[in-house]
């Protein structure tokens, strides 16, 4: 009993982790219909630079602050130098270019910081059983999903933003600058990426280090649906219990494969995501 | 007059070549290629041998993914698992039967693969796009791990190493090993490109294009998508799995850091380097898999950089390469080469000669 309350609490904050990662990505897609592998590479340059920017002077959230800016600006460039010439080409085109630019990333990475892990801090006092690190990730995730809510729900620019998404024509002809809108959501789902990386990384930082915890937010993002930001938060936190679970009772090393094993049945049952109500698919 | 008689021999010759059995065709050019590699290795010194067998692992690996995302029109990020499959297969069997011969280990480290292929193909025949390879990335990350989590039978993160046959003793004294090694690579890799073309260019292949252009009249023709793409995800992972076998063959081990995400990302660019679809493409995906590494190593040492420059640039290239190809060449090499080829082609019959 004392070991599944132990293994429940871990899977809810590494959860927190994958439900930024999925928000992030689900953002993307709902927004240009691609989904984004060069997340983990945008995040590790922001990670990075948080890490120089902390060894430099010695404060972290000078550091966090930058690396959330720092992720944002290479999202905005990313939409608007590599997926707008792709994005109506084909969805192969759009995979190839995100992983290419992973790639990019994660070579310059480390020829930049080296392939050697380099210790990297936490934000807070991260000893003993749900530490406050582990509470700062709970609620840094928390007021992510609830201002995404505010913004899409209740300001012209989230209506803006989703007018865009959905009926891009529609939406330009009624005034809507729905490149800009679209450059937009690149922006922010890349600060919440780098939110992730930043919650993820510690306690070292290499180039391959997030490419992990991306998998999970993948998987997050599928089991919730593409489609929906509340899927995407509860599939984070349902994936980190369940993924908990699996490592603590059959071993760390399975995760992985546990995690295919749910995208495989859960796509196979419900093809839209978990949580997603069923509804006709277009041919 | 004699020019002209020459002429119409010359074209007799490849009249009979275009109708004979396109089987027959295919070992005929792969009994050239063999013999051509055979001339090749017998003139370069044991490391360039081991480095042309080397290309010929890649080549299969990424001729494998070339027919699955080509022709079928799937995405897989996750063939380095397959590699992970057939040099695991091929080095247990090694370790623990040690008296099976090197062709039967080939072919059960093939058959272990694409066991695994229908289990993961079956499972993805639905998905498409971005969850496909979401899923296939998935495997590219977790399967690796296989190897940490039971260390006593498969050598956790050292992997495992073992000691394969050389030349035969008959052939010892003239035929050195590396030499030998890499005319069995290519042997085997030549007959599963011999498989591979003649799927791409057979019945099978033309039904694999119509699911792929069309899923919904495809299937109204009779056909079924979702066993067809799963045939063609187990013949790309069979492919894989040879890669890996022969690459556990060549260098004596088997260890999971060699099969990450990387492995599986650069077959990818290999394929889009090369050009979709086509086997010449991937060829020069193979080539460029290898010496984008060396050259890249060459260069960081000539320019006095340092290592951990040396060790990311390959990656770094191919990441700039995939970008570039998709925005500026979308058909990759071969598309290039073709389009030159029908250029000249064009210019020597004379304009309307030839409708393009």
């Amino acid at each position: 009993m004392e070991q599944l309350a132990e293994l429940v609490l871990n899977g809810v904050s590494s959860g927190a982790v994958y439900a930024a990662l999925a928000l992030s990505l689900m953002i993307i897609y709902q927004a240009t219909r691609v989904v984004n592998f060069a997340q983990p590479g945008l995040a590790l340059i922001a990670a990075y630079t948080a890490f120089s920017v902390t060894r430099a002077t010695g404060s972290y959230w000078l550091g966090f602050v930058l690396a959330l800016v720092v992720g944002g600006a290479l999202g905005v460039l990313a939409e608007r130098l590599l997926i707008r010439p792709v994005q109506r080409r084909s969805e192969l085109s759009a995979i190839i270019v995100t992983l290419g630019l992973l790639m990019l990333l994660q070579g310059v990475a480390g020829m930049v910081w080296s392939n050697e892990p380099h210790s990297f801090p936490y934000p807070l006092d991260f000893r003993g059983r749900f530490s406050a690190t582990d509470a700062f990730a709970v609620a840094a995730v928390g007021v992510t999903a609830l201002g995404l809510l505010l913004l899409f729900r209740y300001t012209p620019l989230g209506l803006r933003m989703r007018a865009a998404a959905f009926r891009p024509e529609v939406a330009r002809m009624v005034g809507v600058r729905v490149g800009l809108m679209l450059t937009v959501g690149w922006g922010i789902a890349s600060v919440i990426g780098a939110l992730a990386g930043m919650l993820a990384v510690p306690p070292f930082i290499f180039p391959n280090v997030l490419d992990g915890v991306f998998v999970y937010g993948i998987t997050a993002a599928v089991i919730g649906g593409l489609d929906n930001p509340f899927g995407a938060v509860l599939g984070g936190f349902t994936l980190g219990i369940g993924l908990s679970l699996v490592s603590g009772y059959l071993g760390p090393e399975l995760v992985t494969l546990a995690a295919l094993v749910i995208v495989v049945v859960v796509l196979s049952l419900r093809p839209d995501g978990l949580f997603t109500r069923p509804r006709a698919r277009q041919v | 007059m004699t020019d002209d008689t020459a002429r119409t021999g010359r074209a007799a010759v490849l009249d009979r070549w275009r109708r004979s059995p396109m089987l027959l065709r295919h070992l005929a050019a792969a009994l050239a290629a063999f013999l051509g590699i055979v001339l090749l290795t017998s003139v370069t010194d044991p490391f360039t041998n081991l480095r042309i067998a080397t290309i010929g692992y890649h080549l299969v690996a990424v001729a494998g993914l070339a027919l699955l995302i080509g022709v079928s029109g799937q995405i897989s990020l996750g063939h380095g698992a397959f590699m992970f499959i057939g040099a695991y297969t091929m080095a247990l069997l090694v370790i623990h039967v040690p008296g099976s011969p090197l062709w039967a280990n080939l072919l059960l480290a093939i058959a272990a693969s694409c066991a695994a292929g229908v289990a993961v193909g079956a499972a993805t025949a639905r998905l498409h796009g971005p969850y496909l390879a979401g899923a296939t990335l998935i495997l590219a990350v977790g399967l690796p791990a296989v190897a940490l989590r039971y260390p006593e039978a498969l050598g956790g993160s050292n992997g495992l190493t073992f000691s394969v046959a050389g030349t035969p003793p008959a052939l010892s004294d003239t035929v050195p090993d590396p030499r030998w090694q890499s005319w069995v690579v290519w042997l085997a890799v030549l007959l599963a490109l011999v498989v591979v073309a003649n799927v791409s260019r057979g019945r099978l292949g033309r039904r694999l294009r119509a699911v792929r252009d069309d899923e919904a009249a495809a299937a109204l023709s009779g056909l079924r998508p979702g066993r067809l793409r799963t045939v063609a995800f187990v013949i790309s992972a069979g492919c894989g799995g040879l890669a890996g076998a022969l690459q556990a063959y060549l260098l004596g081990t088997a260890t999971p850091s060699s099969f990450g995400l990387a492995l599986s990302l650069s077959l990818l660019a290999a394929v889009v380097l090369g050009g979709l679809g086509s086997l010449w493409g991937a060829l020069w995906g193979a080539l460029a898999l290898v010496y984008v590494e060396v050259w890249g190593h060459d260069a960081a040492e000539a320019l006095g950089l340092s290592d951990h420059v040396a060790n990311n640039l390959p990656i770094a290239l191919f990441g700039a390469a995939l970008i570039a190809i998709v925005l500026l060449w979308p058909s990759g090499v071969q598309g290039g080469l073709a389009r030159l080829g029908a250029a000249v082609r064009t210019r020597r019959i004379g304009p309307g000669g030839r409708p393009d």
